[in-house]
């Protein structure tokens, strides 16, 4: 058993750490969140320049890592900064390519920053889940077309290059999509907390034969597999955020003086500064958990990133609660760094499935399991 | 026991939704429904017409332009204004200085303001918070020292809320620094927004919105008459005001429209292939809710009947201020949830009534997690919710 992160993690972390400290200060997130594209491409291309792209994913594909803890140290740095960089949409439709092959040229691209991608794999009808497409592709001579849409694809406007999955007449696939396709709209728009994103409309989209990709495996498996490393991910980026909010809060309780003492003299706030951080060493070890599950067998990673998202969005919600309740009045405010990590925190918990569906998700994969047993 | 109201009650109730029908404007009542942004001018509006049937002023006594309801009318009058999607009577005249001008001001005081109040022609602000004085409000340090007829204000205020609408500002000041205990030392006093050395800053919230405000004071002269009772008993005043406004502090008729919103919302998301109120998980956590507002409703008029008859509600009020505000809130973060991914979407636009851009989503998601994250004050303001919890272990616990 070891718990301690290997030295090449470290010192990634110890690099991604600096560089956000120097370079992606609060104020500067700020400004980016709030900018006209919702991230920075120079700071894109300075992450890509210190290997940050690269470390999500393996060797194989032209990467530094790839695997779940590789994910779990470059999110939670992202988390702790409250970072609004497409990592996100990069991961997703990164993890679907290399998985797939046969698009190498692509993934230089991506790692490297030169090029951005997004994955655009729900729709308004399937809500969280990532399987329900209503989306249609239909073969035709050298190629295929597409009809339907996708909702809050994250960094949609300024991907250059759309993973999307579609129903094939005999099931589910996967395309390329380049942005600027004939047929393509995209309605953009703000996150509450920040960055941005879009609905994917499409009509009677025409793409050549070669913008299917991983046509040999089944789609449903490289989209699981996909959304499995992006809940490692979020998992992870929430678990830093929650470091922040409860570091945060313990020093506003130490400083904050009310009734001639520091408020975190009062045992009302005390033993729920420790429910807090009780609750955040479980959500870590759900989010380790999931980490390790991503290279095992189906059943048992599927379960272990359910059972992290359902522990993210539940201890996600109360740290972000309690956070801003034990601030009194100025944890209410957009001054404050505070309250922008609580709102991504409680974001976090609206993307690739919430608490209740991942545990009811938990509860059937249960059920297969035992069934597998029996 | 007996739960009904009385058949006289049950026609004034029968009075109440009679004219809402008629007077509440629909246009107003939409955009308290689909929580989008209310202008002063709504505001202004809504209080002109309840002035007009003299029902502006539920606490206030006959003699001074009161209706003369009993606490069981003015809680069908909260409830059914709310239901329908009116817009809450701004507190601070009406339901803050009011009741304490009528108890403890000047007949002068009496005479000028409280029809200004009604009129309209005061919208009136409330300045107890400072930086330094929140929970422990009595550690208030802004300074009024006598000069002639006039006392010379210097501080600050803060967490003023729709201080920017306000021409008046009721503040507590410190008129005697040396006074052995610090809530000793405290006047009540009536100050004009106008007065040379006032300055007004706004705070924009978390949800990107102003609605508080930062109030500075540099030698700002205030005229003695303006001062409410006595020198340096502000501080019974100011507790007084706190705890009036009792009946609706548990904001039944909010909670209540609220929830009937979720439901519509819970009615229209689909999950699973059936809409998500019928997803087992999801209609529990509203049933949840429901029942512990049902709970609530009694619980509320239990307080009030032992009011009318004369005890006294301080601490019951704790309980409906806390449970009050946690069942607001679970319904706000319901909403939240109800929406799935498109409670990411932001267009601030969107939440202005003429906007008429195309939804993102579904048309009612818009408002709906800055609303989340705008409630989140519901539990720290009034007397934050550990504050209430400490005012029952206290009074009702003697611990
Ligand atoms: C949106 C909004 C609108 C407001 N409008 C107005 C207004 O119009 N006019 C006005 O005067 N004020 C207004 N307020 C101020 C409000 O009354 C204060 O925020 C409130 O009294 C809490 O004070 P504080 O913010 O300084 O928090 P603090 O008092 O610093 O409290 C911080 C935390 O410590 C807790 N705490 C403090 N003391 C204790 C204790 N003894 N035991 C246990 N826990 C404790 C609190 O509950 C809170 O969780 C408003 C506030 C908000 C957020």
């Amino acid at each position: 058993m070891d718990f301690d992160l290997t030295d090449d993690r470290r010192m990634l972390a110890d690099t991604l750490g600096r560089y956000l400290g120097d370079r992606y200060g609060f104020s500067e997130r700020t400004r980016i969140a709030g900018s006209e594209e919702g991230f920075s491409r120079t700071s894109w291309q300075d992450l890509a320049g210190l290997g940050v792209i690269g470390a999500l994913f393996g060797e194989a594909a032209g990467g530094y890592g790839g695997a779940g803890f590789d994910l779990h140290t470059v999110f939670e740095q992202l988390g702790r900064s409250l970072v609004v960089e497409p990592f996100l949409g990069t991961l997703l439709a990164g993890k679907v390519l290399e998985a797939a092959g046969g698009q190498q040229a692509l993934l230089d691209e991506v790692i490297a920053g030169t090029r951005l991608v997004t994955a655009a794999l729900y729709e308004a009808e399937g809500r969280y889940d990532p399987l329900h497409v209503g989306t249609r592709a239909t073969a035709r001579e050298g190629g295929y077309v597409l009809t339907g849409g996708k909702a809050v694809v994250p960094q949609l406007a300024a991907a250059d290059v759309i993973l999307l999955s579609a129903k094939l007449e005999d099931g589910l696939a996967l395309f390329l999509l380049p942005r600027s396709a004939p047929g393509v709209t995209i309605r953009e728009y703000g996150f509450v907390e920040g960055g941005r994103g879009g609905e994917l409309l499409l009509q009677d989209v025409v793409l050549d034969a070669d913008a299917r990709i991983g046509a040999g495996h089944s789609a449903q498996e490289l989209i699981e597999h996909a959304v499995a490393a992006g809940i490692v991910a979020l998992a992870s980026e929430a678990v830093g955020i929650m470091e922040f909010a409860r570091d945060a809060t313990l020093d506003y309780l130490r400083t904050r003086t009310q009734f001639g003492v520091p408020i975190g003299k009062f045992q009302a706030l005390q033993h729920r500064m420790a429910t807090v951080l009780l609750e955040i060493e479980q959500a870590r070890s759900a989010t380790i958990n999931a980490a390790a599950s991503l290279g095992g067998d189906r059943l048992s990673r599927e379960r272990a990133v359910s059972a992290a998202k359902f522990t993210i969005g539940r201890v996600g919600t109360l740290v972000a609660e309690e956070a801003i309740q034990m601030h009194g009045g100025i944890g209410m405010t957009w001054e404050l760094p505070l309250p922008h990590y609580a709102k991504r925190l409680t974001m976090i918990d609206h993307q690739l499935g919430d608490e209740d569906y991942h545990l009811v998700r938990y509860i059937r994969l249960g059920e297969a399991a035992g069934a597998e047993a029996a | 026991m007996d739960l009904n109201f009385t058949p006289q009650e049950e026609t004034f109730r029968e009075e109440v939704q009679h004219f809402l029908a008629e007077r509440l404007p629909p246009r107003t009542a939409d955009k308290v429904r689909t929580n989008k942004r209310l202008t002063r001018d709504d505001l202004v509006e809504w209080h002109a017409i309840l002035n007009e049937r003299g029902w502006l002023a539920g606490h206030w006594p006959v003699e001074h332009g009161g209706p003369g309801w009993s606490v069981a009318e003015r809680y069908i009058f909260d409830y059914e204004t709310a239901r329908a999607h009116a817009p809450r009577i701004i507190a601070f005249g009406v339901n803050m200085l009011g009741p304490v001008l009528i108890k403890y001001g000047s007949e002068a005081q009496q005479k000028y303001y409280l029809p200004r109040i009604l009129d309209g022609s005061d919208w009136w602000c409330q300045g107890y918070s400072e930086p330094g004085a929140g929970s422990d409000l009595a550690s208030l340090r802004m300074s009024a020292v006598r000069d002639g007829d006039h006392y010379v204000l210097n501080g600050q205020k803060t967490w003023t809320t729709l201080g920017h609408y306000a021409n008046r500002i009721f503040c507590l000041v410190r008129t005697d620094p040396a006074a052995a205990k610090k809530q000793q030392g405290i006047s009540f006093i009536l100050v004009d927004m106008n007065s040379p050395g006032i300055e007004i800053r706004p705070i924009i919230t978390l949800d990107g919105e102003h609605e508080v405000n930062e109030v500075f004071f540099t030698d700002v002269r205030v005229p003695v008459e303006n001062r409410v009772g006595e020198e340096n008993h502000g501080w019974t005043y100011a507790k007084y005001l706190l705890t009036y406004e009792r009946t609706n502090i548990a904001g039944i008729g909010g909670s209540v429209a609220a929830l009937d919103w979720l439901r519509r919302i819970a009615n229209q998301q689909m999950q699973d292939g059936r809409p998500l109120a019928r997803d087992p998980y999801f209609a529990a956590r509203m049933a949840r809710v429901e029942i512990d507002l049902e709970n609530m409703k009694t619980t509320n008029l239990r307080v009030l009947a032992a009011a009318s008859h004369g005890g006294a509600p301080e601490a019951e009020s704790s309980m409906l201020k806390i449970r009050g505000t946690e069942i607001r809130q679970e319904l706000t973060s319901l909403t939240r949830r109800a929406l799935g991914p498109y409670a990411q979407p932001f267009v601030p636009e969107a939440l202005d009534a003429d906007y008429n851009g195309e939804p993102i989503g579904p048309d009612y998601a818009a408002p709906v997690a800055a609303e989340y994250f705008n409630n989140r004050k519901l539990s720290i303001f009034g007397g934050s919710n550990e504050i209430q919890r400490s005012i029952i272990a206290k009074t009702m616990l003697g611990l």
